[in-house]
């Protein structure tokens, strides 16, 4: 009836995760309390889950990362803090709870912390950007959130019924076979992954459909922002990579629930095929996260300088040759496996070669901040962080690029450190410097900039604290996932990392800090501009929250900075421009299908996990009845009325032409003289 | 939003503070709907170019399976080898159907372009059948090589055969799904603007299947004949 599933599963033997897991069991039953008690439940019903707005739905995946964030970084703590006792000693993590904790941080960390991240701050951004209205597909953009949160669901139910895999973020065979394996954890893993990745995959669809046919008039490609073309590159990689992860994963599948034998050590398999498949995902995977990264410091680092971003053009090929390399270069993650000399040499000197269009965008970003008036806020204070943290990153992973040098830190935490290096660097401090820079956009008020900065300072710190060490023992000969050591040479280096693993528990209190404090006093923080930056493209011109149409008429784009144009120029003329002819506008109806497929889904994955296989059939044909129904609406748009959308456009004019009024003519020419009129 | 709000730019590079965007490369100099300086392009577009995105992630699906099918090739581990078992004369047959039900589908294209009810509900039931008729050969195939000893089980060559001729085969039931439904569309709802998309988007699908057999055919059955 229940398939493999019996009150074994509950863990009463290991009270860390049923502890961890009853605290948020609870946690979360009080939060749906709390909101069905105080009759919140129409509004989230209505205005978020069942939402197709990019807004929301960018701001949903912002949380979802966030709090995904949370977890990853307590299993963090647990793998720092276990190191730091097991000096000849058990510790207090056994080795079969360990392995899970850093096989859960690994794939938290990637799939539902950066990931969600990245593409929440690419649903809220890109559409605003290019000057539009909604996303190519926005119910798929709902269904796309909403099985991303069904992996991060039975990832996080793995804590309490039953287990999660013990074979590492990758789950390398012969281990994740069945016969290593039997247990439901890698099953979790391999469901949570492929329903999230089906959504990631209609999100790679949707935007590059969005960004390469849905854009403002005028917006030509070479006038997009570079978040825009970063965006548009991670998602290209999104389409080409992540059926590749769909298909590995299914062939692992396969060989645990039917017996096939790809990856076996008997019948003929080939696990060294898995690691080449998995990889050939897995590198691209690195610059679907990184490449939104370097578009929000572009931004950044563009509208803190109040210039322009130096070597546009540039930038844009950067970005598209790291799409174009990221493919020739996944061998690098196994020099080791022995495929000869030439084969290592070559993907030795892709992988080299990649780093050039990566120095190409430092020396534009710093060339972008020389000569210009810089303002020290807090997301351009992640974006300094970054150009320091990330150029030392990029040499170590130059380093490890030489085959024969790699064999040297191969599975070391030398590795470890690299790769944290860039990801924590790169793609963390991006998805903070983006969360601090389009906060404001997205809820009328600015993130409190004194916890912003303090949450900065002790990030950086604690991330050198922590890694450096570790760069150092992995040259000392330490592996990776160690869960106990008898070197004493090594233990002064893993009790330094976990100094400054709380170091970066203090930089998260300030993070928290920053929210609670911003919510608290957001009527001081309050932007009515619309436009708190001084900014330079599209977002910036709609009002803080912006309507859920962005803007009451499609702005018609003129050159690279749309919006500085559009201020300069009201500047010179001392005028706003006419007020347009409203009209009408059709926006997509709100639809539970997200919601109610990712509900199915859920169903489906979590009796295919454990084997109830009637409950498998009735999750499939729910899904199918969803699509029939979905299928068969209507109506799929609704209307908004000429009037509303004067009203909240006029609304906007105001506060423009109060800003106008502020803001004299010469003196604001002067103030940007020569930022907006380069030699 | 709808073509009647585009408003259209006087001097398209009036303010472009480099200068740059001026050649005649760069998607500039287009103002067609959804290309270069145009402005958001048509909801047929839009659909088609997704589901276009959507066949390509596919088809990347189908070229891992068919690049492990490649290194397994000779994986028999001991147990019988594909030519040993391979039936030609029925997979001929499973071509045939396939063939056709594309040959029909996009009669049932042409049907609905001239919205006539009666042929495009006629060749999309062709369609199916023919469909229907394949997956039951198939079917058929795969029960008489595992009555002659070969399964999914026996070795990687046989798990990489299965799995990459079933995946081709889970795709056509589940495109018999959709055009069981796209049927009744068309017959309750007529031919709408939405149904016509999705009609396109299933004529896409339906013709890709064919080009993915037609690489299975020549990779799986004649390449694997051969060895």
């Amino acid at each position: 009836m229940l398939g493999k599933l019996t009150l074994n599963a509950i863990p009463f033997d290991q009270p860390i995760p049923l502890i961890a897991g009853g605290l948020v069991f609870l946690v979360l039953i009080a939060v749906i309390a709390w909101v069905v008690i105080r009759g919140h439940l129409p509004y989230l019903w209505h205005e978020w889950i069942t939402s197709v707005d990019h807004k929301r739905i960018g701001v949903m995946y912002t949380l979802l990362g966030l709090v995904m964030l949370l977890r990853g970084f307590i299993d963090a703590i647990m793998i720092r803090s276990q190191q730091a006792l097991a000096f000849h000693a058990p510790g207090y993590l056994p080795p079969e709870h360990y392995d899970q904790v850093f096989s859960a941080h690994g794939t938290i960390m990637i799939f539902f912390a950066a990931m969600p991240l990245m593409i929440g701050l690419m649903n809220f951004a890109v559409p605003l950007q290019l000057g539009v209205r909604d996303v190519a597909f926005p119910t798929f953009n709902s269904t796309s959130f909403w099985l991303t949160a069904t992996g991060a669901l039975l990832v996080n139910l793995s804590l309490v019924i039953g287990e999660f895999s013990r074979a590492m973020w990758l789950p390398y065979p012969p281990l994740s076979e069945y016969r290593y394996s039997p247990d439901v954890g890698v099953d979790y893993y391999l469901w949570a992954l492929q329903i999230a990745g089906v959504g990631t995959l209609l999100t790679g669809i949707n935007f590059v459909t969005t960004i390469l046919k849905i854009r403002a008039p005028g917006m030509s490609y070479l006038r997009m922002p570079v978040f825009c073309w970063t965006a548009l590159a991670a998602n290209l990689l999104i389409i080409a990579a992540f059926p590749v992860l769909t298909a590995t994963l299914a062939m692992l599948l396969l060989d645990r629930y039917l017996g096939f034998h790809f990856f076996t050590n008997s019948g003929g398999g080939n696990m060294m095929m898995f690691v080449n498949l998995i990889w050939a995902w897995g590198h691209p995977e690195v610059y679907i996260l990184v490449l939104p990264a370097f578009g929000i410091f572009s931004e950044v680092i563009a509208t803190f300088s109040g210039k322009p971003l130096f070597g546009y053009r540039s930038m844009v090929a950067a970005t598209m040759g790291i799409c174009l390399i990221s493919f020739l270069v996944w061998l690098h993650h196994f020099f080791t496996m022995g495929a000869g000399g030439d084969v290592n040499a070559v993907f030795g000197i892709a992988t080299a070669i990649i780093a050039v269009p990566t120095g190409v965008k430092i020396f534009n970003w710093m060339f972008t901040m020389y000569g210009g008036r810089i303002r020290f806020t807090t997301p351009m204070l992640w974006a300094l962080g970054f150009t320091v943290t990330f150029v030392i990153g990029g040499m170590t992973g130059v380093l490890v690029s030489v085959p024969p040098a790699d064999f040297m830190v191969h599975n070391s935490l030398f590795l470890v450190a690299h790769f944290h290096n860039v990801i924590i660097g790169g793609v963390l401090f991006g998805a903070f410097a983006g969360v601090t820079y389009w906060f404001p956009k997205a809820f009328g008020f600015r993130l409190h900039e004194g916890w912003g900065k303090a949450a900065f300072w002790l990030s950086l710190a604690g991330f050198y604290i922590t890694f450096v060490p570790l760069y150092a023992v992995g040259l000392l000969g330490m592996t990776r996932r160690l869960q106990t050591y008898d070197v004493a040479e090594w233990r002064p280096w893993v009790l330094a990392a976990g100094v400054g693993i709380l170091v970066l528990c203090g930089a998260l209190a300030c993070q928290i800090m920053q929210f609670i404090v911003s919510i608290r006093q957001r009527e001081l923080l309050r932007d009515l501009t619309g436009d708190p930056w001084n900014g330079r493209s599209l977002e910036w011109s709609t009002a803080s929250p912006p309507p859920a149409f962005n803007f009451a008429v499609l702005p018609n784009v003129e050159g690279e900075e749309p919006y500085w144009e559009i201020k300069r120029r009201a500047i010179e003329t001392q005028q706003l421009t006419a007020e347009p002819d409203y009209k009408p506008i059709e926006m997509p109806r709100n639809s539970p299908t997200g919601f109610i497929t990712a509900f199915f889904c859920t169903i489906t994955g979590f009796a295919l996990i454990w084997h109830i296989w009637w409950m498998v059939g009735l999750g499939l044909f729910g899904a199918y009845v969803v699509f029939v129904w979905f299928a068969w609406r209507d109506r799929e748009e609704h209307v908004i009325p000429a009037e509303d959308v004067a009203e909240a456009d006029r609304a906007r004019r105001r506060v423009r032409a109060q800003w106008l009024a502020q803001n004299e003519r010469e003196e604001w020419l002067a103030a940007h003289a020569e930022v907006s009129e380069p030699a | 939003m709808s073509a009647t709000e585009v408003l259209r730019a006087p001097h398209p590079h009036e303010f472009d503070p480099y200068k740059l965007g001026h050649g005649n490369g760069g998607g500039h100099h287009d103002y067609a709907t959804g290309h270069g300086e145009g402005g958001p392009a048509s909801k047929r577009v839009i659909v088609g170019y997704g589901f276009w995105l959507f066949l390509l992630s596919d088809i990347v699906l189908f070229s891992c399976f068919f690049a492990a099918h490649a290194v397994l090739q000779t994986a028999t581990a001991g147990g019988p080898t594909g030519p040993q078992l391979f039936d030609p004369f029925s997979v001929a047959l499973e071509t045939a159907c396939l063939l056709t039900s594309s040959f029909t589908c996009g009669l049932s294209a042409v049907a609905a372009g001239v919205r006539n009810m009666l042929w495009t509900q006629v060749f999309l039931f062709i369609t199916g059948i023919l469909g229907l008729a394949f997956l039951l050969l198939e079917a058929h195939d795969f029960a008489a090589m595992m009555a002659r000893g070969a399964s999914p089980q026996i070795s990687a060559f046989w798990s990489s055969f299965f799995a990459v001729v079933g995946c081709h085969g889970g795709h056509v039931t589940v495109g018999l799904l959709w055009l069981g439904t796209m049927m009744a569309q068309v017959f309750f709802k007529g031919f709408r603007p939405n149904i016509m998309r999705r009609l396109v988007c299933f004529n896409l699908f339906w013709h890709m299947l064919d080009i993915i057999w037609v690489a299975l055919f020549t990779i799986v059955y004649l390449i694997g004949e051969g060895r």
